[in-house]
């Protein structure tokens, strides 16, 4: 059987991928190699090939060749190098495994080119061409066909719920109709991190926020934006949007978890190619918000030094800041920033779906180090931060390089120092 | 033949020793010789025989035999002049029609193989009929003249280069003496006219050694051409400093800052007018405020306004960007249509993809 | 030198003809780049925007000119050269007197220019820093790998004008229409080569930017 999938295909793709801005990208690097200073996989490996334009190099050919006179001139002639299946064989493992979509390259570049945003275009290409990475095709298989890229089912989440709900007491809504928060799981909160869930209950039974899950569209991720496929990627969207709007909720809240967000209040409205119904906000954006208008409260905090790892698609991609730097002035005495942090933050090395590609797992331990170097630099007990992922690829990171930093969700941190219901009487 | 030594002439005018020496020092650091050489140029024109000169006025205008001729008191230059044997020329001399023709032909006939011709004005070749002379046209003249010449002196830049005939369109087809005078040596000594001491240099010059001085890559002296207006003229400093006139009556001007703004041409022409000035050394153009026309180079005339800077582009740029940028928007604007045309047919080409798509999924 | 009779008529033409057909390559070209870019468009944008577009967009046009400070440990010998060519340059091409007789011939505006001396200085460490970026460019592992024959035709190009320009100050070629003429000849290269090479770069950088500037701008991350 032949696959559906080819490089014809591949080509079309990356055809239907450029836009203005992608020409102006293209028009404007001069190859000052700055953007590989920006890019963890080049400064620990010195690899030239990991140079983050130089990944992008199948859409360049093909904007060059389609979309410029000069280039079709150049193809006529037969001067124009042609983008063929062998050239994305070879380029898969730069756009997949090399790079985590971490935006930091599209920071960096002296002429303003968002390189990042590229990436995502060629993994269009890569994935219309057959030329996905194993790990995230059976990623993206399990969210379109189980509903979750790590195969949870709702039995697993209702177990985890259950559980939750017989240690504290709290109840976990499911499929409240009209209540004015849908709240989203990452899969991986829901087999390694529960404490999220218990804290979302926690903190919304004291700030008194009307909230709900829904059993259709509990998974936040979105494996269809890491592989770099529309199709898969909307068709997951709806699943939400759907679930949302079933529910008629006026919010929709994304979890602890990077991707998931600019996935639902970024991408989301381009792939279903209208506007939501409902707002999205990101857990940290509400709870801030909660906190400045006095409904939530915290007292004490933790007094060990600690730092706040920025996820790249919450900093440089999703444009929450500020508001992890402002809950944790309530909760952390000792919080010191690393030497780079904020939208210059570094990457875990994990994510833009690296995490869920096996192939890549040597090269990701061995990026981990910018984070080490990082890490050493200020000599911190404690890492907080705001994405699974992050979470995940931390710890394993961490625990590979012998530091023993227990890494802890912001969320969770909040609802550890929320003022008991005795305290609130005062 | 008058058997006269030039030195004999000008103690005849009253020129004593002393005077001549003081010519002879001057000539000598003139034609850029060690001061040692004095007494050597002294001798040689001591004892040089009168040449015979004759002088060939083609499509000009007089201004170069003026510029010779309007010495307000004798000089020693304007006696070396009288001192050639100046057998021939329409203007000056005083017989006229086949007489003066005569003259010329018997002075070829005694002097051939040793006379100088000296040419003033360009040569017509679009029609013979632009310029005769006793019937005789230019070219002819030209060529029956100076085949039995020594050497062949242009003087002025019509001459020369062709100067203001040969300025476009150049109707009468006019060109220099050098285009067209391959097997004698040609001494070009342009400018419009050229300083009278160049002319009277040349010729002590091969007076003095009875051969033509070095020349450059446009047959002109080197002695008097070697150096630009620019790098001589006593306004440099000014340009070095960037301080200019933008008008002629602005304060610069005023202070006699530097007219590279008014259109001087001073860095691209090489004379003498910064150092020997003119009019027994009073001034030169620059000094008296205007900016050098470069009128002792090629094709001065079409170097673009004389009071444009140098850096402006001469051709008519603003029609040729208008049209370029009305042929730029018809393109690009056709280009964008074909590229997005490009685009959406991928876009309607686009086939959904599902995960069932991925050959992992169909194993 | 065949093609012309003296180097005033190679002036002459530098000056003439051959400004015309450069300036219209040049003028042709880069409005057809610009417009093949901008007619590109972009999608429509459904999500619900968190901050502005143009704002950012204009800031980030003015922002990306400074380097962060960990990519500029990271790599201080390309942004300091960088910064030292592109200044020096832009000294040399806007405040040498007869640049802003040639700018103000064409489009009217003028300013007052500096003396020789500096541009003088600035043309020299403009050309020291072309060679050190060269010698950067064929040393450094990233560079070396990235760079294509475009790059070093791009550099080529761009070092003649200022290599034929101090030539043509200090008159080190006779004559001086020489000079001044392959001085203009190789500004005519360079701008006939602009449009179809990253030379471009100097006029999209300003599109990029603000593209990345309001991108992010929309999302409310500061760029």
């Amino acid at each position: 059987m032949t696959s559906a999938l080819d490089i014809t295909k591949g080509i079309n793709a990356l055809k239907e991928q450029i836009d203005a801005p992608t020409a102006a990208f293209f028009s404007s690097c001069v190859h000052c190699g700055l953007c590989a200073e920006a890019c963890l996989f080049y400064t620990e490996t010195g690899d030239p090939r990991y140079t983050p334009i130089y990944k992008v190099e199948p859409l360049r050919r093909i904007w060059e060749s389609e979309y410029t006179l000069f280039g079709k001139l150049k193809k006529i002639l037969g001067l124009a190098k042609p983008v063929t299946d062998e050239m994305l064989a070879e380029w898969e493992p730069l756009i997949y495994d090399s790079c985590t979509l971490c935006g930091r390259c599209s920071m960096v570049c002296p002429v303003g080119n968002d390189i990042s945003a590229m990436i995502r275009k060629v993994r269009e290409g890569m994935v219309a061409a057959d030329h996905a990475p194993e790990g995230l095709i059976g990623a993206s298989t399990r969210a379109i066909k189980i509903g979750s890229p790590m195969g949870v089912r709702l039995k697993a989440l209702k177990a985890q719920i259950g559980h939750i709900e017989s240690d504290t007491g709290l109840t976990i809504p499911i499929d409240v109709e009209g209540a004015d928060y849908l709240a989203l799981l990452s899969s991986m909160e829901i087999i390694n991190f529960p404490e999220y869930i218990e804290s979302l209950a926690k903190i919304f039974k004291q700030a008194d926020v009307s909230w709900t899950l829904s059993s259709e569209a509990f998974e936040a991720t979105n494996s269809g934006i890491q592989i770099g496929c529309s199709d898969i990627a909307r068709e997951l969207v709806q699943r939400v949007v759907d679930g949302a709007e079933k529910l008629k909720v006026k919010y929709v809240i994304s979890p602890e978890c990077g991707h998931a967000y600019t996935a639902i209040r970024w991408d989301g409205p381009n792939l279903i190619g209208r506007a939501y119904s409902f707002k999205v906000v990101h857990i940290l954006e509400l709870l801030d918000e909660l906190q400045q208008s006095g409904r939530l409260k915290t007292s004490g905090s933790l007094d060990k030094k600690l730092t706040f790892h920025d996820p790249c698609q919450l900093v440089r991609k999703g444009g929450v800041e500020a508001q992890p730097r402002r809950l944790l002035e309530q909760v952390a005495s000792n919080f010191i920033e690393m030497n780079e942090h904020g939208n210059m933050n570094w990457c875990c090395g994990g994510g833009g779906g690296v995490s869920a590609n096996e192939r890549a797992d040597e090269l990701r331990i061995k990026v981990f180090n910018r984070k080490k170097t990082q890490l050493q630099e200020i000599n911190v007990e404690v890492m907080v931060t705001a994405c699974a992922n992050c979470r995940l690829v931390l710890e394993e990171g961490l625990e590979e390089n012998n530091m023993d930093i227990p890494v802890i969700g912001l969320s969770e941190l909040i609802s550890e120092h929320l003022v008991e219901d005795g305290e609130k009487n005062e | 033949m008058n058997k006269k030594t030039l030195f004999e002439l000008l103690q005849q005018q009253g020129i004593t020793r002393r005077g001549f020496l003081k010519y002879c020092t001057a000539l000598t650091s003139l034609m850029a010789l060690p001061p040692a050489m004095i007494p050597t140029v002294a001798k040689a024109l001591e004892s040089a025989r009168r040449p015979s000169v004759i002088w060939l006025s083609f499509q000009e205008c007089t201004g170069c035999t003026e510029s010779l001729t309007r010495s307000h008191s004798p000089t020693v230059e304007g006696l070396i002049f009288d001192y050639i044997s100046l057998d021939y020329h329409h203007t000056l001399q005083a017989a006229s029609g086949a007489a003066a023709e005569h003259a010329r032909e018997q002075a070829m006939k005694d002097n051939y193989g040793k006379y100088l011709v000296v040419v003033d004005g360009s040569i017509p070749l679009a029609d013979p009929g632009y310029s005769t002379i006793a019937g005789i046209s230019n070219l002819d003249m030209l060529n029956e003249t100076v085949a039995g010449a020594a050497a062949v002196i242009a003087v002025g830049t019509c001459s020369a280069y062709g100067g203001l005939p040969h300025a476009a369109p150049n109707p009468t087809g006019a060109v220099s003496v050098s285009s067209l005078i391959k097997d004698k040596p040609v001494i070009n000594v342009p400018g419009c006219p050229p300083i009278p001491t160049v002319i009277t240099g040349v010729l002590a010059h091969y007076l003095t050694f009875g051969s033509i001085p070095e020349l450059d890559e446009l047959g002109r002296p080197k002695v008097f051409y070697g150096q630009s207006i620019h790098d001589r003229c006593y306004r440099r400093p000014f340009y070095d400093k960037g301080l200019f006139a933008e008008t002629f009556d602005d304060e610069g001007a005023k202070k006699g800052w530097c007219l590279y703004r008014l259109g001087c041409k001073g860095p691209m022409t090489y004379n003498a007018c910064a150092t020997l000035k003119w009019n027994q050394q009073t001034s030169w153009p620059v000094e008296s405020g205007h900016g050098c026309l470069g009128c002792s180079e090629p094709n001065f005339w079409d170097a673009g306004s004389f009071y444009q800077a140098l850096s402006i582009p001469d051709g008519d740029y603003a029609r040729a960007a208008g049209y370029a940028a009305a042929a730029g928007v018809a393109v690009g604007a056709a280009a964008g249509f074909v590229h997005q045309k490009t685009k959406s047919t991928a876009v309607a080409q686009h086939s959904e993809i599902s995960v069932d798509d991925f050959s992992l999924n169909k194993d | 030198m065949e093609l012309f009779s003296n180097a005033n008529d190679f002036l002459l033409w530098v000056r003439g003809d051959a400004f015309n057909i450069a300036l219209s390559i040049f003028v042709i070209g880069v409005i057809i780049r610009v417009l093949e870019i901008v007619l590109l468009g972009r999608k429509k944008e459904y999500s619900e925007p968190r901050g502005s577009e143009w704002g950012p967009g204009l800031k980030n046009i003015v922002s990306r000119s400074v380097a962060d400070s960990g990519t500029f440990k990271r790599a201080p010998f390309v942004i300091v050269v960088g910064y030292i060519w592109h200044i020096c340059f832009f000294i040399v091409l806007l405040l040498f007197v007869p640049h802003i007789e040639l700018i103000h011939a064409m489009l009217g505006i003028k300013w007052p220019g500096l003396a020789s001396q500096f541009i003088d200085a600035s043309t020299v460490v403009a050309i020291a820093a072309m060679l050190g970026m060269l010698w950067h460019r064929l040393t450094h592992p990233v560079l070396k790998f990235l760079s294509t024959y475009e790059d070093y035709l791009v550099w080529l190009v761009t070092f003649l004008p200022l290599l034929t320009g101090y030539i043509a100050f200090h008159r080190m070629i006779a004559p001086y229409p020489l000079a001044l003429g392959l001085h203009i000849l190789s500004v005519e290269l360079l701008m006939i080569v602009f449009p179809f090479t990253k030379l471009m770069h100097a006029i999209t950088l300003f599109i990029a930017r603000w593209y990345t500037g309001a991108t992010m701008g929309r999302k409310g991350i500061e760029s």
